[in-house]
C-alpha cells in the first residue's frame, strides 16, 4: 500500500465510508456472503436447539453411548479441518495466479469433502439398518435433522466446488471468478466451523 | 485484479491482503492448532481427566477455543478497525444463536418441570 500524498489519504480512507466512491466489489460481494454465512449459522442453532432438546428423548431405543463410534467421528472431522486447510491453500494459490497448484488443492479438498460424506452415509445407512432410523425416536429424528443439515451442505459445497473448478477452467482466475471462490471457501470454513458444533455436542458430549 | 480493486478502508472474511508467505503460515498454525484442540475434545471426553461433572464445560470450552482458532487463522477476522463491519455481523449472530438455543433449552426445561407426571402403560 503506497499513500504518498497526504491529500489522497481522507479520500482513500473514506472509500466505502460515505466518501471517495463505493467499497471495492469484492469486499461487497464477500461482506453479503458473509452475512448469508451468518444466517445459515442461526438456522442450524434451531436444529442445534431442537437437538439439545430432545437429545435425552429415546423413546426406550438406543442412546448417543450404543450408537455413536468416536473413532469414525475422529476420521470425519480430521478429514473436514485438512480439507478447510487444503481450501485455504487452492485459495492463496488462486490469489497468486497459479491454476495448476489451486486445482490441485482443489482436488485435496474435494477429495477429504467426498471422504467426510462418504463415512457419514454408511454411519446413517448403518443406524437405519440397525432400526435406529430417523422415526424411531425424537433423539434420533433431532440427530439426523442436525446432522443431515451439516451433510447437505457439505454435498453443496463438493457440487460447488466441482462448479468452481470447471469455471478456472474454462474462464481462468479472473477478478468475478475470485470473488465466486472467496464466497466458496467462506462457505467450506463456515462448514467446518459448524463441525465444530456437532462434534461437541452430539458426538462428544452423547457418547459419554 | 480489477485495477482499482485496491482495498484501504475494509476488510471482508477469507480475503487476502497481507503477503502470502504470512497467508501460509497462518492456515498452517491455525490447522496445528485446530488439531491440538480437537485431541484435546476427544480426550477431555474419553477419559477422566477432567473432574466428571465438569467434562460438558470443559468441551464447550475447547469448541469456542477451536471456532476462535478457525475464524482468526482461516477466515482471517481481525481486531482492525477494518474488520469492525465483520465482527458486528458476527457478533449479531452470536446473539441470535445464544437466544435460539439458550431460549429453547430453559423454556423446554422448565415445561419438563411442570408436567403432570405421565401415566406409565
Amino acid at each position: 500500500m503506497t499513500i504518498t500524498t497526504i491529500d489522497r489519504l481522507p479520500a482513500e480512507l473514506a472509500r466505502g465510508h460515505g466518501g471517495g466512491g463505493p467499497a471495492p466489489v469484492r469486499t461487497v460481494v464477500a461482506y453479503g456472503f458473509w452475512i448469508f454465512i451468518l444466517s445459515d449459522i442461526v438456522m442450524f442453532s434451531a436444529l442445534f436447539a431442537a437437538y439439545a432438546v430432545l437429545s435425552g428423548n429415546t423413546a426406550g431405543g438406543p442412546d448417543g453411548r450404543e450408537l455413536f463410534n468416536l473413532r469414525n467421528v475422529f476420521i470425519e472431522t480430521a478429514c473436514l479441518l485438512f480439507s478447510s486447510y487444503t481450501c485455504g491453500l487452492g485459495m492463496l494459490s488462486a490469489e497468486r495466479r497459479e491454476p495448476g497448484r489451486f486445482l490441485l488443492f482443489a482436488v485435496f479438498t474435494f477429495a477429504l469433502g467426498a471422504a467426510f460424506l462418504f463415512i457419514e452415509m454408511s454411519e446413517f445407512a448403518g443406524m437405519v439398518r440397525a432400526g435406529a432410523g430417523p422415526s424411531r425416536s425424537a433423539f434420533l429424528s433431532s440427530f439426523f435433522s442436525l446432522v443431515g443439515m451439516h451433510g447437505a451442505h457439505v454435498t453443496a459445497g463438493l457440487v460447488w466446488l466441482v462448479y468452481m473448478v470447471a469455471q478456472v477452467l474454462a474462464k481462468g482466475l479472473r477478478a468475478v471468478v475470485l470473488r465466486r471462490l472467496v464466497c466458496f471457501s467462506l462457505f467450506w470454513h463456515a462448514l467446518d466451523i459448524i463441525w465444530i458444533g456437532v462434534l461437541t455436542l452430539v458426538y462428544l458430549m452423547g457418547a459419554r | 485484479m480489477d485495477g482499482n480493486e485496491r482495498v484501504f478502508g475494509d476488510r471482508s472474511p477469507g480475503v487476502e491482503q497481507q503477503e502470502s508467505t504470512a497467508n501460509f503460515l497462518s492456515y498452517t498454525v491455525g490447522l496445528g492448532l485446530a488439531i491440538l484442540a480437537t485431541i484435546a475434545s476427544f480426550v477431555v471426553s474419553q477419559t477422566d481427566l477432567l473432574w466428571p461433572p465438569g467434562v460438558p464445560v470443559g468441551l464447550v470450552v475447547l469448541a469456542f477455543a477451536q471456532i476462535g482458532v478457525h475464524l482468526v487463522f482461516f477466515l482471517h477476522l481481525g481486531s482492525g478497525p477494518d474488520n469492525t463491519n465483520n465482527i458486528l455481523a458476527l457478533a449479531f449472530g452470536l446473539l441470535i444463536v445464544f437466544l435460539v438455543i439458550t431460549g429453547s433449552v430453559w423454556i423446554i426445561a422448565n415445561l419438563n418441570n411442570n408436567m403432570m407426571p405421565m401415566p406409565v402403560h
